[in-house]
């Protein structure tokens, strides 16, 4: 039993009637009802089903696909290969929220070319009357396959003489995330693994060392792992006769879906229309594309709707992971705890194509600390693997896991409170980060100050083998363009469309902001995701953006009804705009105690007054506001088995301002699950043919609710003073301290430090024997 | 002068130092100037095709990403950095 009310939330000075507030989310009754429709849902007349052949090797070359039987087979309607995806050049295109995309890399992920890269890399794909003669029909094609030797590890591949990925790879040597590129033709140099390298240096690193009387040297290593949403990819696509195409699939961006299948099927944006259906989960992996350009491709041959849709092996085998990482570090201190000098290597695998998040890792290692002198370099190395695509706080969890279990190392040695060891080295308003920019407002102290204060940290151990550690992590989250159109409605409502797919509540938060503004209540708000024809382009949902973004553009758009309400009001009462006010939802005459009208009121009379009312919110705001989460774990290691079971856990973070503290709460405990998940059993068990052998959700070991206490939330809000509402995002930064938190407790508790993850009970009890020499 | 920080390998390749003052009012009049003082630094920062910044940088103009890119205006005391644009998951 908690001795205290759990999760706290230490609320800023500004209060609200609407934002703070904890109200039922909009599409919760459909969700739970079973009525909300999810990608694979769709049903269309006529509708055909599309199944994709997938490489059974690691790394091959293709020599030829003779897919003339299949074609042949009753019941088949279209085949498609790598000859029917436009394969745009080798350049480099910046799409919304600089995400960088090489379409060449992106439609040969999508529909291998010459070579297939990685175990399930698709090579065909065909569309039938169902999805069985589709199955049937995938094994009729005849694929003559060079089988290579596959290179898995960034080591192997970075070594001389490696088994090249692509053979004419251009090495980048930029800070920029680049996300590769290919040699021109008349470059004669060979090709690489090394995607990029680069570095960011501060200060004097000799000198920083020179000061230090201590020094700690960590090295880690870490494992592929997957977002493990629980809605596989899929995809329906439908051609019109006039050459357009609609598309309907769940996705992180909508309008990517739009842009980036546009491309790859040689068409116009204009020509797409991309519908969002509700989203199972996404984490990041899908802001990337996979079924919809080919489910387009077999709908354009068939001249019939096609759905095509993954099931879970196909999700983890051909989707994308996050990365396995090589990281290493070195940290310098005084004796009194400040740190002088701090160095971080990162080594990221990007998959079988450029662009790993190591330039975020870069970003975030070290960024929420004040050190003078500082070294960080990074390396993007291409292996035959699935592409990565973003995983939660992309980069930064693999980096803050070598970087926070050295400052426990570091704290130990120096005989100083871990937390106070990160509070003396805290960065703040002013403090310069390792990559160059000043630090803002941020609530970094705040947090670490309520991390320490909080019962748990505290609170006694009781058992053998138990432990306690700590850890911090940084995400600088992010914004992007975005739109929102409210319609108010005769009886006072209001609809609002929005461009952000929903995924972990933001119909809600977003709600919130626009009925805070016009003093209605959010259950008279009806937010919709627009399609990409009925609302202004909106970057992804994603880099803990929506609710700062998308919240900001309903808050404009509120504004914008709000004045055009005023104005109404004074042609009602024939004075001017200036003399109406319009405060919690009533417009009043600022000297005319009688002259009042409610939104309602005034919303039944919108069409006599002047016709529809109408509010536009496209904005694209700047300074998202960073934030860090701090948290505390208890853990219980079995010696004789090595598992290790967590007993209890706090998450303890910066919201700016909670607009809807239990969506808050949510992804705090949805990021610090996924952070113990990965910390103690996710990861690619690959054989030594690079094929993954665990790719189904019975031996991909995800933690459930029985593997785990109640995760305890603790919500600092320290307002970002970039937002109306001073909203920071909230979603990724969850998922970054687990690693190191754990990995510390279970220090604290045996004695051992664990270097690679995951930390299941092999790696556990590898690290007591060496530790006992037996 | 707007004060601009230039990435370590750009540094490199340019032998540009690691911060240099440089006249403009907006970024793209301090990168056209960036370049007279240091050539090769406009290729590394401006994409011609595009007429933007290049892909996969994000200019930091005085602690925040720009959203206005080239367009976005500077001051005297402006302080300019050129990182990844990072996304998110």
């Amino acid at each position: 039993m908690l001795d205290y009310k759990p999760n706290m939330v230490l609320t800023s000075d500004k209060q609200y009637k609407v934002v703070g507030t904890r109200p039922v989310r909009h599409d919760g009754a459909d969700k739970v009802t079973g009525l909300a429709r999810y990608s694979a849902d769709l049903n269309l007349p006529g509708m055909l089903y599309g199944k994709v052949l997938r490489s059974p090797h690691a790394h091959a070359r293709i020599r030829s696909i003779d897919t003339s039987k299949a074609e042949a087979m009753p019941g088949v309607r279209s085949v498609v290969t790598g000859a029917d995806i436009v394969e745009p050049t080798g350049r480099a295109s910046d799409l919304a929220e600089g995400a960088m995309i090489n379409f060449k890399f992106l439609s040969n992920n999508i529909m291998a070319q010459d070579k297939a890269l990685y175990k399930g890399h698709a090579i065909a794909a065909v569309a039938a009357v169902n999805a069985h003669v589709a199955e049937q029909a995938l094994e009729a094609i005849e694929v003559d396959y060079e089988v290579l030797p596959p290179v898995m590890r960034a080591g192997e591949a970075m070594a001389d003489n490696a088994t090249l990925v692509h053979e004419r790879l251009a090495a980048f040597n930029t800070a920029s995330t680049r996300a590769g590129g290919v040699l021109d033709e008349d470059d004669a140099s060979t090709g690489t693994n090394i995607a990029n390298h680069f570095e960011f240096r501060m200060g004097d690193m000799d000198a920083g060392y020179a000061q230090a009387d201590v020094v700690v040297e960590r090295s880690v290593s870490t494992s592929a792992v997957h977002q493990g949403y629980i809605e596989p990819h899929a995809g329906t696509a439908m051609w019109h006769d006039d050459g357009s195409l609609t598309i309907w699939s769940s996705s992180q961006g909508h309008f990517t879906v739009r842009d980036h299948t546009a491309r790859l099927v040689g068409i116009p944006v204009s020509k797409v229309k991309a519908i969002p259906m509700e989203i199972g989960g996404g984490f990041g992996a899908k802001l990337a594309v996979y079924m919809e350009p080919v489910a387009a491709l077999l709908a354009r041959k068939a001249h019939a709707p096609v759905k095509v849709a993954m099931n879970r092996t196909e999700v983890f085998e051909a989707t994308g992971p996050t990365s396995g990482t090589e990281i290493s570090c070195k940290i310098g201190a005084t004796n009194e705890g400040k740190i002088t000098a701090a160095e971080v290597h990162l080594t990221f695998e990007a998959g079988a194509f450029p662009g790993s998040p190591v330039a975020g890792a870069a970003n975030c290692v070290l960024a929420a600390y004040d050190i003078a002198n500082t070294y960080i370099e990074g390396y993007d190395i291409v292996v035959n693997r699935p592409k990565t695509a973003a995983y939660r706080a992309p980069g930064s969890p693999a980096a803050a896991y070598c970087v926070e279990v050295a400052l426990d190392e570091l704290a130990e040695k120096l005989g100083i409170d871990a937390l106070d060891l990160r509070l003396m080295n805290s960065a703040r308003e002013g403090t310069r980060r390792p990559t160059g920019p000043l630090t803002p407002k941020v609530g970094y102290v705040e947090t670490l100050e309520a991390t320490k204060a909080h019962p748990h940290y505290s609170a006694p151990k009781d058992g053998k083998a138990r432990g306690r550690g700590v850890a911090s992590g940084f995400w600088g989250n992010n914004t992007g363009p975005s739109a929102a159109v409210a319609l108010v409605n005769p009886d006072g409502t209001v609809t609002l469309t929005e461009g952000s797919p929903d995924i972990g509540g933001t119909r809600a938060s977003v709600a919130q902001q626009l009925a805070e503004v016009l003093g209605i209540a959010v259950e008279d708000v009806n937010p919709q995701i627009g399609d990409t024809d009925s609302i202004g382009f909106t970057s992804n949902t994603g880099g803990s953006s929506v609710t700062f973004k998308t919240g900001y553009a309903a808050y404009t758009a509120a504004q914008d009804i709000k004045q055009q309400m005023i104005a109404r009001a004074a042609r009602i009462w024939e004075v001017e705009p200036e003399d109406v006010q319009f405060e919690d939802g009533v417009l009043t005459h600022r000297a005319d105690d009688q002259l009042r009208m409610t939104f309602q009121q005034l919303a039944a009379r919108q069409v006599p007054t002047g016709g529809p009312i109408v509010g536009r919110g496209g904005v694209n705001p700047g300074g998202a506001g960073p934030c860090i989460g701090v948290h505390i774990v208890d853990v219980e290691v079995d010696e004789e088995t090595g598992k290790v079971e967590v007993v209890r856990y706090t998450a303890v973070q910066d919201a700016g301002k909670a607009i809807h503290p239990s969506y808050v709460e949510g992804q705090i405990q949805g990021g610090a699950v996924q952070g113990i998940g990965w910390a103690l059993n996710e990861e690619y068990y690959t054989n030594d043919q690079g094929h993954m052998v665990n790719s189904s959700f019975l031996d991909y070991r995800m933690p459930t609710s029985l593997d785990l206490p109640m995760i305890d939330t603790c919500i600092v809000e320290v307002d970002n003073p970039n937002h109306p509402f001073g909203v920071r995002g909230v979603g990724e930064v969850p998922i970054v301290p687990p690693m190191a938190a754990i990995a510390n407790a279970i220090y604290d508790a045996i004695g051992v430090r664990l270097t690679v993850l995951p930390m299941n009970p092999g790696n556990v009890l590898e690290a007591l024997w060496e530790k006992n020499g037996s | 002068m707007p004060d601009v920080w230039i990435p370590a390998q750009m540094q490199r390749i340019t032998g540009a130092p690691d911060r240099v003052q440089v006249e403009g009012a907006t970024v793209r009049q301090v990168i056209n100037n960036l370049e007279r003082m240091h050539p090769g630094m406009k290729e590394l920062l401006y994409d011609e095709e595009l007429d933007d910044i290049t892909p996969g940088l994000a200019v930091i103009v005085d602690g925040d990403v720009s959203q206005l890119g080239l367009m976005e205006r500077v001051q005297d005391d402006t302080e300019m950095h050129f990182l990844p644009a990072i996304g998110g998951g």
